[in-house]
């Protein structure tokens, strides 16, 4: 007998170590990603870094989101429905770049992290006559 | 009438702006880059557009997911920079073309697509980082600005073939407005890169130098891909070329690659440029 597949997720493209934001993830991350949309402005940032419990109160961030963001935890963050965008704003505050998330989630240390990149060596120019 | 002069095609990782405040444009990290921009400075020096008319995704500045729109056209008088969370700003303030935005509007619905339509709205890195780049010496922006804003960070994204198709209906636009300025038209984002997940700093130099070598005679080939087929070759990001492919469209006229700079890595980004050349009538 044929197996009817009625979730939403079970035709899902799976993309390995790669997550798409869709619908289900905007929905599970949606306080996550309104914090760290706040931290757009320089007062919400300090308010975070004075009392970072009460701030992600505010959002009313899930367990799961709350823990990650005490543990610096960037793949859990993604997992509870971070957006790297997002996240990145998060980032800021804790002093991490892009290239120091790109560490975090591939296990790298961030020097081999770079090498990795720089390893590809392109650079490739034409002009028209 | 007004004239389509070409298209300026960039990357616009914000660590661009970082270096631009710096005065890196030398460094041996960053010149690769930064010298990619010469033809671009003669062309626009050459051509002196008077509006630009920038494809572009938005990266939690102006949008949110709570209100997150596919296609978004500005149509207002003035826009402006705000900060995006790390600080960085010192952009200079735009002046808008509402009439040009809402001729655009016109013809694109006309068309029917369904923009949402913004008399106010703050742009980010992905306008601010190109304009540095095209202008560095300005005091002030030479160009009025149309920002056309795309969906490229919140699943189901649109399609390649819908931002092409989105582009051409606006190139329909501009090849119509009645007014006598020459237009230059900006794609901005990629190319390959990818910020999240255990495959974070993913680059395909394949698959960018496939869109380097058929975006501007077969954009056509660019459309085979669905968008997750795109996230696979290209990373989470590199989904960015939805930009590239939409300012493409907007060319609607005879076009000839004057320029392309490639160059791996800037930050997480496969960085690069392609300067292109459009005539209303094909030189013999």
């Amino acid at each position: 007998m044929l197996m009817t597949r009625t979730d939403s997720t079970a035709a899902r493209r799976v993309i390995p170590g790669t997550p798409v934001f869709d619908g289900d993830a905007a929905q599970k991350g949606l306080g996550l990603n309104a914090m760290c949309y706040s931290f757009n402005q320089a007062a919400n940032r300090a308010a975070f870094v004075a009392d970072e419990a009460g701030y992600m109160d505010r959002f009313a961030l899930t367990d799961p989101q709350r823990e990650a963001v005490r543990q610096r935890d960037v793949p859990g963050m993604i997992a509870a429905g971070g957006n790297v965008y997002y996240l990145a704003k998060l980032a800021g505050i804790l002093g991490l770049n892009v290239q120091d998330l790109g560490a975090l989630q591939t296990g790298l240390p961030i020097e081999e992290f770079k090498a990795a990149l720089l390893a590809h060596g392109v650079t490739e120019r034409s002009v028209a006559p | 009438m007004s004239e389509i002069v070409g298209g300026i095609f960039t990357s616009h990782v914000p660590g661009i702006g970082a270096a631009i405040a710096k005065g890196l444009q030398q460094d041996p990290y960053w010149k690769p880059f930064f010298d990619g921009f010469v033809p671009v400075h003669q062309f626009l020096e050459r051509e002196k557009p008077d509006v630009a008319v920038v494809f572009y995704n938005d990266h939690g500045l102006n949008f949110f997911l709570d209100k997150m729109p596919t296609f978004a056209i500005g149509a207002a008088a003035d826009y402006r920079h705000e900060d995006e969370g790390w600080g960085i700003g010192g952009f200079k303030p735009f002046v808008g073309h509402p009439a040009l935005s809402w001729h655009i509007i016109e013809q694109v619905v006309g068309d029917e697509f369904d923009p949402v339509t913004c008399q106010s709205m703050l742009v980010d890195h992905g306008v601010c980082v190109p304009f540095e780049l095209c202008w560095p010496d300005a005091k002030a922006w030479p160009v009025k600005l149309v920002p056309i804003c795309i969906n490229t960070v919140q699943h189901p994204l649109p399609s390649p073939k819908r931002a092409l198709a989105l582009g051409r209906s606006v190139g329909k636009a501009l090849e119509s407005w009645p007014g006598d300025e020459k237009i230059v038209v900006l794609g901005t984002g990629g190319l390959s890169h990818q910020l999240d997940g255990e495959r974070a700093g993913h680059i395909n130099v394949d698959y960018d130098k496939f869109c380097l070598r058929n975006i501007v005679a077969d954009p056509e080939a660019l459309t085979q891909h669905d968008t997750l087929d795109i996230v696979e070759l290209a990373g989470s990001q590199g989904v960015e070329i939805l930009n590239w492919l939409a300012a493409r469209g907007a060319l609607t006229g005879s076009v000839r690659e004057l320029a392309h700079n490639y160059h791996v890595p800037i930050s997480n980004t496969a960085a690069a440029t392609l300067l292109v050349e459009n005539h209303a009538t094909v030189h013999a």
